[in-house]
This record gives C-alpha cells, sequence and structure tokens, in this order.
C-alpha cells in the first residue's frame, strides 16, 4: 500500500444509498423488516384516510349553496361557513358595523405581536398596552367616557410604582415627576371623595355606542383571553410573592386564596359571577356580565399562574437571595432585579402552558350566555335553515383555535431560547 | 359619589329588610322607560323561538314577544336589549333586576308563579311532551307505541311524563337514556331506539334541522298526542303591575289583531275600518292606551312593525319556517285552539 501525499487525500462521498432522501428513508423509516411494516402499514392508513377527508372536505364539497337544504347529501357545506362567518367572528355587533371589531382584533393582535418582540420589553411595552387597549375598546364601545377618578387613581399608581422601581436609579427630576405624579393623584382622590372635585368624565365618542352584551365572538375571545392574562399576570406573581412571604397573616391570605380559587371549577366561578353575585347586590345594581366574567377569569387565572411562578422562586438557589441583601437592595429592588428576572424565565414553558390553556377555557363563558367564539360557532348550528353540519362549524372553530395555540406555543420555544442564551454553553 | 352611596345604601337596606310592603307602581316601567330600552332575557338558541340570525339579529317566536312590549311602549320594535342567559341564569338575572322580563321558553307553573316572585302574564306556546317517529315504523298514534325503544333524556319531567302515561294506558316500553340532547337525536337517527319524546317544539326543531340524509323531514312525524301541559309564557317579576300589564296586553294585542284578521299588510285600511272593536283596537277610538299607559296607537304599531299572532307563528315555527310545526293548540279558539285573547274593551 502506498501513502498518497496528505494534500491529495479526498474524502470519498458516501455510498449513494446513505445520503439523499433515499438514504433518510432507508434509515428512518426501513431500518428493519418490522419497521418497513410498519411503515407501509402507516402509509396505507394515512392515505386511506387522507383521501377520504379531502374527497369530504374538497372535492365533493359545496361552496356556493344559498341554503342548508341545497348542501345535504354532498361532502362538506363550506357555504354554510360563508353563510355564518361574520357571524360566527363578531357575533351580535351591529352587522353594518362589523369593521369595528375587525380592526379591534387587528389591533389587539398588533399589540400581542409587537410586545412578544424582546426588544420592546421596556417602557415602549406600556405605550403599545396604553395605546393598543385604547383603541380596541374605543372600536369595540364605540365611546369611552373616563371618569376623573380613574385618571387620579392612575397617576397615583402610576407614580408610585415608578417611585418603587426607580427609586435607586431615577434622577432627581425623575424623581419629582413621581412625587408630583403620586401628590396630584393623591390630593385629587380625596378631594373628589369629599366632593370637592365634580364627577367630570373626560367623553371620547366619536362612534355609536355598542354595549357588551352585543360583542360576540373572536374579540370577546380575544378580550377575556388577553386581559384576562395581562391582569392575572402581575396580581399572579403577587400571589406568589406572598405566599413565600415572612409575614403570616398576608401568607395565610394568599395560601388560601390560591387554596380556594383552585379548589373549584371555573364553571362554578363563572355561575357564582353570574347568577349568586347578583342577589347579593342591592337591587336594580347590576354589574355588567361581561365584566363579571372577566373579572372571574383573572381571580381562577391568577391562582394557577401564582403557583407556576412559586415554582420558577423555588428553583432559585438561597444564594440569589442572599447575594441581594448583602448588596444592600431593598424588597421590591431584590424582587423585581435580581429573583422575578430568573423565576421567570425558568418557568416560560408551563407559563405558556397556562396561557394555552386559559385561551381555550374562556369558551367556558358560554355556559354564562355569553357569546364567545365557541358559543357564536354553536349559534351558527341552531339555526334550522343551516342545522345538520356540525363537522364543518366545529372544523373551522377548531381551525381558529388552533392557529392561535400554536402560534403561542412557537412562540414559547423562541423565547426559550432567547432567554437561556446567557446559560447556553 | 356621596348621593349614589346614600342610595345604594338604601338600596341594601331595603333588600336586606326584604323590600316586601305594597308594590311600587311603574317602578320598572319608569327604569324601562328612563333607559329608553326593555331589557328582554332570551335563552341562548333555540331555533324558531330566539336565536341570531346570520346578520346576529334576534328573531324568533319569543323575541317578537320582546318587540311588542318595546312597540307598546315606545313605538318602536327595535327598541330591545336582548340579553342571552342560560337555563339557570334566566330566573336569577330577572329577580336582580338585569332583565325586564324573560321570554327564555319557561314553563308557566304554580310555583315560579309564586314562589320565585314571578308573573307570568300569559301563554305565548302552548308545548307539550310529543312523539318524533320515522314514517316507516307505521304507527299512527302514541296509542300503538306498546313495546317500543324509546329514547329519553334522564331525570327530568319528560321520563316521568313517559313512564306515567304508558302506565296509564297499560302499555310497557323500552326507555333508551341519554343525557346529551346531540346524542339523543344521533341514537334515534341511527335506529337505536323507535321513538324519540321530548317537548313537541324541541321534536320539530329536529325533524327540521336534524335529520341525516339521504333522509328527508317528510320520513319522520310527529304523533297527534300531545301528554303534557308546558305552556310557555313572558315572565315579569312582582313589583310593577302597570309594566307586567303591557307585556300581557302586548301578547293579547297580537292574538286579538289575528282573530280580528288585521295583519301587517292590512293595517293602514284596517284603520278605517266601521267595526267598533277594531276602531277600539287600533286606537281609532281612543281610550284603550290610556288605560293602559301607553300611546293609542298601540296596537297599531305591534302588529305594523311585529305582526300579529298568526303571522309570527307563521314566520317562525310555523308553514312558512323550516321548523313546520302546524298551529295545533295554539290556534285561535275560533279554530279550535287554545290561544284567546280577553276582549281589549
Amino acid at each position: 500500500m502506498t501513502d498518497m501525499p496528505v494534500g491529495e487525500r479526498q474524502p470519498i462521498a458516501p455510498p449513494s444509498d446513505d445520503t439523499g432522501i433515499l438514504g433518510w428513508a432507508r434509515k428512518n423509516l426501513f431500518s428493519s423488516w418490522g419497521n418497513g411494516l410498519t411503515t407501509i402499514v402507516l402509509i396505507v392508513a394515512m392515505v386511506w384516510i387522507l383521501s377520504g377527508f379531502l374527497e369530504w372536505a374538497l372535492f365533493t364539497a359545496n361552496f356556493t349553496a344559498s341554503t342548508g337544504s341545497e348542501c345535504r347529501g354532498g361532502g362538506a357545506c363550506w357555504a354554510l361557513i360563508r353563510e355564518k362567518f361574520r357571524y360566527i367572528f363578531f357575533g351580535s355587533f351591529p352587522y353594518e358595523q362589523h369593521w369595528r371589531p375587525l380592526f379591534a382584533v387587528i389591533a389587539m393582535l398588533a399589540m400581542l405581536v409587537l410586545s412578544a418582540d424582546r426588544r420592546m420589553w421596556n417602557w415602549r411595552l406600556l405605550v403599545i398596552w396604553g395605546v393598543g387597549s385604547f383603541i380596541t375598546f374605543l372600536l369595540m364601545f364605540g365611546q369611552l367616557h373616563i371618569p376623573l377618578s380613574l385618571m387620579l387613581f392612575v397617576a397615583l399608581a402610576g407614580g408610585t410604582i415608578g417611585l418603587m422601581m426607580r427609586s435607586a436609579v431615577a434622577d432627581p427630576t425623575e424623581r419629582s415627576a413621581y412625587y408630583a405624579l403620586i401628590v396630584i393623584g393623591l390630593v385629587g382622590l380625596v378631594l373628589r371623595i369629599f366632593g370637592v372635585l365634580p364627577s367630570w368624565s373626560l367623553a371620547i365618542a366619536p362612534l355609536s355606542y355598542v354595549e357588551t352584551s352585543l360583542w360576540g365572538g373572536l374579540p370577546v375571545t380575544l378580550i377575556l383571553a388577553t386581559y384576562g392574562l395581562l391582569f392575572a399576570f402581575p396580581y399572579g406573581i403577587l400571589l406568589a410573592l406572598g405566599r413565600r412571604s415572612n409575614l403570616p397573616l398576608v401568607k395565610g391570605l394568599c395560601v388560601g386564596f390560591i387554596e380556594l380559587i383552585r379548589g373549584v371549577p371555573l364553571i362554578s366561578l363563572l355561575i357564582m359571577a353570574s347568577v349568586m353575585l347578583p342577589l347579593f347586590l342591592p337591587s336594580g345594581t347590576t354589574i355588567d356580565k361581561f365584566l363579571r366574567a372577566q373579572v372571574a377569569v383573572i381571580l381562577f387565572a391568577g391562582a394557577y399562574i401564582a403557583e407556576v411562578i412559586r415554582g420558577g422562586l423555588q428553583s432559585l438557589p438561597k444564594g440569589q437571595f442572599e447575594a441581594a441583601d448583602a448588596m444592600g437592595l431593598n424588597y421590591p429592588q431584590k424582587t423585581l432585579l435580581i429573583i422575578l428576572p430568573q423565576a421567570l424565565r425558568v418557568v416560560i414553558p408551563p407559563l405558556i402552558n397556562t396561557f394555552i390553556g386559559f385561551f381555550k377555557d374562556t369558551s367556558l363563558v358560554l355556559i354564562i350566555g355569553i357569546f364567545d367564539f365557541l358559543n357564536t360557532a354553536n349559534q351558527a348550528l341552531v339555526d334550522p335553515n343551516w342545522a345538520g353540519f356540525p363537522g364543518e362549524v366545529y372544523l373551522f372553530a377548531a381551525f381558529v383555535y388552533f392557529i392561535f395555540c400554536y402560534s403561542m406555543s412557537r412562540y414559547s420555544k423562541y423565547l426559550e431560547v432567547e432567554l437561556n442564551k446567557g446559560t447556553r454553553r | 359619589m356621596q348621593a349614589r352611596l346614600i342610595v345604594a345604601a338604601a338600596g341594601l337596606a331595603a333588600f336586606v329588610l326584604g323590600a316586601s310592603g305594597p308594590a311600587q307602581a311603574g317602578k320598572d316601567l319608569d327604569a324601562v322607560k328612563a333607559r329608553g330600552m326593555v331589557n328582554c332575557g332570551v335563552g341562548t338558541g333555540t331555533a324558531g323561538y330566539m336565536i341570531a340570525d346570520s346578520q346576529g339579529k334576534w328573531r324568533g317566536l319569543s323575541v317578537d314577544v320582546c318587540r311588542a312590549v318595546a312597540a307598546a311602549i315606545f313605538g318602536d320594535s327595535e327598541k330591545v336589549r336582548y340579553i342571552p342567559l342560560t337555563s339557570q341564569q334566566r330566573f336569577t338575572a330577572l329577580q336582580s333586576g338585569e332583565v325586564d322580563m324573560t321570554m327564555g321558553n319557561a314553563t308557566y307553573t304554580l310555583t315560579r308563579d309564586t314562589a320565585l316572585g314571578f308573573d307570568f302574564t300569559g301563554v305565548y306556546y302552548y308545548d307539550g311532551q310529543g312523539f318524533l317517529v320515522p314514517k316507516k315504523l307505521g304507527v299512527k298514534s302514541a296509542k300503538e307505541l306498546n313495546g317500543a325503544t324509546i329514547c329519553v333524556a334522564p331525570g327530568t319531567t319528560t321520563e316521568l311524563n313517559l313512564a306515567d302515561y304508558f302506565r296509564t294506558n297499560k302499555m310497557t316500553f323500552k326507555p333508551v337514556v341519554i343525557e346529551k340532547v346531540d346524542e339523543i337525536r344521533a341514537a334515534f337517527f341511527s335506529g337505536r331506539c323507535d321513538v324519540y319524546t321530548t317537548d313537541a317544539s324541541s321534536l320539530a326543531a329536529t325533524r327540521a334541522a336534524n335529520v341525516p340524509p339521504p333522509q328527508t323531514i317528510d320520513d319522520y312525524m310527529i304523533l297527534p298526542e300531545i301528554i303534557s301541559k308546558e305552556p310557555l309564557g313572558p315572565v315579569v317579576r312582582h313589583g310593577d303591575n302597570q309594566f307586567a300589564d303591557i307585556v300581557r296586553w302586548a301578547l293579547y294585542a297580537m292574538i286579538e289583531a289575528e282573530e280580528y284578521g288585521i295583519t301587517s299588510k292590512n293595517v293602514d285600511e284596517m284603520l278605517k275600518s266601521e267595526n267598533p272593536s277594531i276602531k277600539r283596537i287600533l286606537g281609532v277610538t281612543p281610550g284603550m292606551g290610556k288605560a293602559l299607559g301607553v300611546d293609542e296607537k298601540w296596537v297599531y304599531n305591534i302588529v305594523k312593525q311585529v305582526g300579529n299572532y298568526g303571522e309570527s307563528f307563521d314566520r317562525n315555527v310555523g308553514m312558512g319556517s323550516p321548523l313546520k310545526i302546524a298551529r295545533g293548540q295554539n290556534a285561535l279558539w275560533t279554530q279550535g285552539g287554545l290561544q284567546y285573547a280577553p276582549p281589549i274593551r
């Protein structure tokens, strides 16, 4: 055997049946007799099922019928979806104004997509959600009346939170701005309570008013899920921190609350909110049904999120807490700068899991007569002119739900990779 | 704010002390008028009775009664806010004042009329338990159902009525008890049972909408026997007799209009009628509206905008609709039915 000079050694290409599609198939699908047989059987089964499905869903389907009876006998009746999709998406919202919920949905989606980007995770997030929510609710309600007391409360809350979070890093101008906000809010609220300030509200009314009982379809599902989780998240964090608190009263309250909420099904909370609560209120006073459902969802989601986050808190080594203490950070600083960023990163997968669960759980509001996306789809089935095609309607609803849930799950994957860059070797 | 707090506290106190006392006349009606809308509780979708159509507008026989009330009070049948309620919610929503009236296809019974603090103001549909059979079974009457297999929902009065009926007629049956409506229907149409029994209106909806192809609606029939009484009526709460009167007479006006042959098409010509009853009904001879506390043209508005009872029935559940329910007990008393309105006089 003669030695070849080093520079002339040529790697020989692997045998042709080890590469390409053929090679891949041989390695993964036909590596043994048993595997080969399984592959063939499964392929045949898949083709059989798929051809049946396509035959029904595509080749013999009816896309153009004008009544349900024309549709009968053939394949899928997609004409039903064509007839009903506006109702399924927007419910009883006035028909000629459907552009409003449409743009509200777009605004909400834009808001969600924008805040998915990590570069936005700073003051921009507040702006995005502020503007996005304003647009969404302005479009849905048509008119917003912002009472003075709410504005004062927001000023007070904004000042307090800003001062707490940024007291260490803020320059004197910023700090005095926070103090000014707190003073304005506090003084204004006190004056308002004693009746010195009138009950004035800022009216923004470019469109006709549409009340929540007319809302339906996708906007309802999105609002219930988005705002349910938006409010449940900070509140869940507070519960989780409270549960680990050293103060027995705070700890007891948080534990009691979490266990109480987690111990009952969401349905029972919703029924409580819709059936029991009105009986406890003075007669004549009613709280909007939609708001009641929203609050029930927030309470419920908060308890679950709290437990997920507690898992993250417990996974942190004790050294992190001690190191933060050693640096002289106070409790808010320690929590916000050291503990939560690490704890939340750990719990992203279970957190998104909870989010996806709640997005779908919002459909339970149908038992209290709120017409979310699934319920409007159900309503489309009741119409005697079009009844008898549950498969088509539910497939359509499932498809829309899948789009949302699958994008959330992909996002969680991306976020895990993004946030764990620092810990990967 | 203070004033509102005081009102709220007073309301709470009244509530706690049990707001019994004499009924405040006009309380609910005033609220309705101030709001400019009738808050009408409806069920969450029953074909023919209350259902949102493709454009999201509520339609149906029950919905038409709400519209008639709005037409009587405001002269505009569109001034209704429909509040969808499930059957668990419908009575508490009425008790708490969330709605002014409910049209949730509730059966008029003594306990509901009294103990719950409600008033049923009439009957807009006489429902009752019936039997749906395939025509190929060759049965013409429920009396021939001896030994039949019957699909029925568990734990309802339906099940009890069924057992009672067969016992009374000395017949036997094999029950197939299934909880979910969809599953009952599937079981019935797949032939697991010979007969499906529930309220006749629901049977009609099932027959209209759920018959699987290639069979058609004509392969099934509802047997003529109705074995229970399920009168469905509008419900208002105790406390405002005037509002209850308006709801009561709005429905009666629809029935009365049918009896006198006043329809949405000919109502304008009927204004010129010489018949003193019609003149009174349509407010040509004033007095009726004043007595009820509404506009003199109240019946005119109802009939013009909503139609008379027969028109509404036909459009929503009768032969002009996919449900194709025969008038039966819901025909006028003059035609052998039970729909009978006291005179508007």
